[in-house]
């Protein structure tokens, strides 16, 4: 079993940092418990188990570092990782932006776990890859979905007295349903910490119910729409967005968050209705409470009414320049409206929805151009009614301009671990057509 | 972008290189790498351990893969060494057909106990799925080729090499770039070696010993007062090469158009550091392009990444299937187009070759992950649909009873599947130089290097940029420019191929991480092609003020 509780994890950590001789230490211990199922062409492909732990150990002298990892950990493995790590230590160049381990911490109590996914077993993923193939033969449909659950935990300690601990589950689900006839598909993605908020028969139902209504999409030109994005098709976006709040690549003058001799922080960059912030201890999308440098992670406030509020400093850089150090973001929470779905579709005149964006590139760092195509079912929407299917589009976007755009805010939605909500945008560049179904 | 995977990467800070998921295994020090690993009878014992155990369990096929994985990777920035990662990794897969049904299993404990649980485990997992299997699987046959080996005939191993030369070598082309007017830059050296053992049930038992390495690096400039950056990245490519393709030899470089320096199987990369940083401040006051209709004449090196996402993944018979369909796609190039014998996937001078044998590619192998020996065969004739990439379970598909041999796990831990071979574009057999491509355009661009590229998941419509583009004009290169992404549909745009160059110009583009699979797993993939000119192709400009 590669799952340790605290105290096991405490003991072995201990073990490891009483070998040690070096400057300072650190130790990370993992393991995880994960297994998934596969299928495609309405029958599973493959299923699997994976069973992983590791521990690693940094040892510095000095500026001078080395890591090593085992994956046994009795005393003699224990003890030889150690020597090993501070023999990489001395072999080592000089690390100038060497940091010295932090001291003990105060973390929050995580709410990341939840037992009933840990204790999930194959009967139940053949069960919901069921849940997938046999509505889908039903309807004419294909059926090609994976899920993957996984049970995990990590703990950190170093010679400067800092312990940290955390355990973790989450529960992964994607299924994309296409009409046999090959001019209709759907998609949809689930995932939760909690297993028991999982409905794959609902799941199913929205990417076939898709897949049907997709079909025989016509061509209508490309340009500049009024969008509603689910928020499966804003996630990844959002992200990249995410991306560019680093201090460090800001003050050097090469990101979207540069300005003059500065960075864009105290700036409005989006509509004042754009609230963005993390939270580990949200219960819709928890995390650990501390990040891989040991730092507490907290609430913090990213974007506020539009206007920048923080930029992300790791350790080193918040060193430099004489600043707190602020964790970056281990989660993505923006503020959504009452709106449903199909409240935002009624008041559309003439737009189009979109289920999801996919192959998703980065064009122009600078202005955080975006290049990719929607996916598995784009509808065009006349007097606040879905008309017909239309064939997918290629866009070249920023997020930057997507939320400066933005005409309404509906629920929010997890996706991949973040909160996103619907968003109705003006204005929306589609640059070409394509035959993709 | 999966959360999870994200916070990996920010952490690392946008600057970094991308830390790839490759990086498994254990920490170990260069000297370990060097140490030899599990002598060969000992393999041949432990696998028989895993086929014997198979076998009595009822499987009517067992292959098992013992794999020793070294990877090196230097990654600097400026002045400074970031980080050294020496990693190894060591386990057996084993995967066994019983009931008609694939299962997989893989232990770190290489011991005969180890092993005879791991290969009870994959029975199992193929009896349990074996009740919602529709049709047995089929193999087509193979040969049983008793003991053999291959090696990737490499002159530099890059064990023996000193960590310090390598760091040294960063360093040197990072104050190159410095010196000529770079902000920043960052830079790296992946190095792998893949050391696989494989024996089946049918009789093989197969040693192979392969190398690949990748030099690379960005090089960035930055104008403040105009609120602009401006990256070149490296005009290298990964290779299935030793050390010595760090030995920059003068023989193996060419010269591009404008000053451009390009490298065929040798990389020098102090010398193109220095130019990076030239072009990088020239990028910054580059014209922004206007967009339309330009006759692009695209440089090997760029022109690798466009088969690679419109010729290569659609040819994988996986996809055309449907098996990937919930994750990269299907594939417009279907069934019933091949069958028609006629599909013109482009004009009549393109011919697209698969390949797993050529020297130096990152795909060579003498012997593929299920212990086919590998070939080269055709994918388009004469601009003609001929062929797609299949393996052993799959060629009976196609009507075909050999399969092609490209199938490859990523690791001793992953199941062995369908990945794309190096497919290259074949030279044309007219001589023709690069000024040739460039002489008779009235109105085109020259791309070479690659850049922004994303197609979707049927692989109709794609849209890429490039490292450096030069407009041409009335026949010569006027002077650079920006903003330059070119947009089309995979069908017709190889049929506006209108001219590539000699086997003189041939050289190879590499991808050192392709992903693919749920869960997903890396390959590295050459592209060979010659510069070529594709007619009239949709140019959009990509800048934006925001």
């Amino acid at each position: 079993m590669a799952i340790y509780t605290k105290e096991e994890a405490k003991q072995i950590m201990e073990k490891a940092l009483s070998f040690s001789t070096a400057d300072a230490c650190i130790i990370n211990i993992g393991g995880s418990e994960s297994g998934n199922i596969r299928y495609a062409r309405n029958t599973v492909s493959t299923s699997g188990h994976r069973s992983n732990q590791t521990l690693a150990v940094e040892a510095s002298f000095g500026k001078k570092s080395g890591v090593a990892t085992v994956d046994e950990f009795d005393d003699e493995s224990l003890k030889s990782v150690v020597q090993r790590a501070e023999e990489l230590a001395k072999l080592s160049p000089e690390n100038p932006e060497f940091m010295p381990p932090l001291g003990p911490q105060t973390y929050d109590d995580s709410v990341s776990y939840v037992e009933a996914t840990a204790k999930v077993q194959p009967e139940f993923r053949a069960e919901v890859a069921s849940k997938s193939i046999n509505p889908a033969s039903k309807q004419d449909v294909t059926a090609a979905g994976f899920l993957d659950d996984s049970y995990g935990f990590s703990a950190m300690m170093n010679s400067n007295g800092l312990f940290a601990y955390n355990k973790s589950t989450n529960v992964d689900f994607t299924v994309t349903m296409r009409t046999n006839d090959g001019t209709g598909s759907g998609w949809v993605t689930r995932d939760y910490n909690d297993v028991n908020k999982f409905n794959p028969e609902e799941a199913a139902k929205v990417a076939i119910d898709k897949a049907v209504m997709s079909r025989d999409a016509r061509a209508i030109e490309p340009g500049k729409y009024t969008v509603i994005l689910e928020p499966a098709a804003s996630a990844d976006l959002l992200r990249n967005m995410s991306g560019a709040f680093n201090a460090r690549t800001a003050d050097e003058g090469r990101s979207f968050m540069s300005k003059d001799d500065g960075t864009k922080m105290g700036e409005k960059i989006v509509d004042e209705r754009v609230n963005v912030w993390s939270d580990p201890l949200h219960p819709e999308v928890p995390t650990s409470t501390w990040n891989g440098e040991g730092m507490p992670l907290k609430k913090m406030n990213w974007i506020e009414n539009g206007v920048v509020k923080n930029l992300a400093y790791s350790r080193y850089w918040a060193d430099q320049k004489g600043v707190d150090p602020v964790p970056f973001p281990s989660n993505f929470i923006m503020q959504g409206g009452d709106a449903t779905r199909d409240e935002l579709i009624k008041s559309t005149k003439r737009g189009i929805l979109i289920t999801r964006l996919w192959y998703i590139r980065s064009v122009d760092p600078q202005t955080l151009l975006y290049t990719g195509l929607t996916r598995d079912g784009t509808f065009y929407i006349e007097n606040g009614k879905i008309k017909y299917p239309v064939k997918n589009f290629r866009f070249n976007e920023s997020p930057i301009i997507m939320l400066n755009n933005l005409e309404a805010l509906g629920e929010q939605v997890r996706i991949n671990g973040n909160l996103i909500p619907y968003m109705k945008v003006r204005d929306f560049t589609f640059t070409s057509l394509s035959d993709a179904v | 972008m999966k959360r999870r995977k994200f916070v990996q990467l920010s952490g690392l800070g946008a600057g970094a290189l991308m830390m790839p998921s490759l990086m498994i295994g254990n920490n170990i020090s260069a000297d370990q790498l060097m140490m030899p690993g599990m002598d060969i009878l000992t393999k041949r014992k432990l696998s028989d351990v895993a086929l014997n155990t198979a076998k009595s369990l009822g499987s009517t096929y067992a292959d098992a893969r013992i794999g020793r994985y070294l990877n090196q990777y230097v990654f600097t920035r400026e002045d400074k060494v970031q980080n050294v990662v020496n990693t190894e990794s060591f386990g057996i897969g084993i995967r066994v057909i019983a009931n008609g049904t694939w299962g997989f299993a893989s232990t770190n404990n290489v011991t005969e106990d180890g092993i005879k649980k791991a290969t009870q485990q994959a029975v199992a997992i193929a009896k349990a799925n074996s009740k919602i299997q529709q049709e047995p699987v089929k193999l087509a046959p193979v040969e049983s080729y008793g003991e053999v080996s291959w090696k990737t005939p490499i002159k530099k191993d890059f064990k023996d090499v000193p960590v310090s030369d390598k760091v040294d070598l960063l360093l040197s082309a990072n104050a190159a770039a410095m010196e000529n007017g770079a902000n920043f830059v960052n830079s790296a050296l992946f190095m792998v070696n893949e050391q696989k053992y494989f024996a089946s049930s049918e009789g093989s038992y197969i040693d192979q010993d392969i190398h690949r390495i990748w030099p690379t690096f960005g090089v960035t400039a930055i104008d403040r007062g105009a609120g602009k950056f401006k990256t070149r990245q490296a005009m290298s490519a990964p290779m299935g090469k030793g050390y010595e393709y760090m030995d920059g030899l003068e023989s193996e470089k060419l010269d591009g158009p404008s000053g451009l320096r390009l490298y065929r199987n040798s990389y020098d990369i102090v010398e193109d550091a220095t130019l990076a940083a030239k072009q990088a401040k020239e990028m910054l006051t580059a014209k922004s392009v206007q967009p339309g209709k330009y006759d692009l004449v695209l440089e090997p090196n760029h022109l690798g990444l466009t088969i690679h996402e419109s010729v290569g993944h659609p040819l994988e018979l996986d996809r055309v299937l449907g098996y990937e369909a919930n994750y990269a796609g299907t594939s417009f190039a279907t069934l019933d187009k091949w069958k028609t014998g006629d599909f013109k996937y482009g004009s009549d001078i393109v011919n697209l070759v698969a390949d797993k044998t050529q020297p130096g590619s990152l795909g060579a192998v003498g012997f593929d992950d299920e212990g086919v020996k590998t070939k080269k065969w055709d994918l388009v004739r004469n601009g003609v649909l001929t062929n797609y990439q299949a393996i052993r379970d799959q060629v009976h598909m196609i009507d075909q009873n050999e399969s092609h041999g490209c199938c490859y796990a990523q690791s001793w831990n992953d199941v062995q599947f369908q990945r794309m071979p190096n497919v290259s574009l074949e030279p044309g057999k007219q001589k023709y130089s690069i000024r040739d491509m460039i002489k008779d355009v009235e109105k085109g661009i020259y791309i070479a290097g690659r850049g922004s590229y994303s197609i979707d998941q049927q692989r109709y419509n794609f849209q890429f940029g490039g490292t450096v583009f030069y407009e041409i004009k009335d026949g010569e290169i006027v002077g650079m420019l920006d903003d330059v992404a070119y947009q089309s549909n995979t069908q017709e745009f190889w049929n506006s191929c209108s001219k590539i160059c000699d086997e003189s110009d041939y050289r190879m583009f590499g991808s050192f991480f392709d992903g693919k699979g749920q869960p997903s797993q890396v390959s590295a993939v050459s592209h060979g092609s010659s510069t070529s000119r594709f007619n009239g192709v949709n140019v959009i400009n990509t800048g934006r003020s925001v």
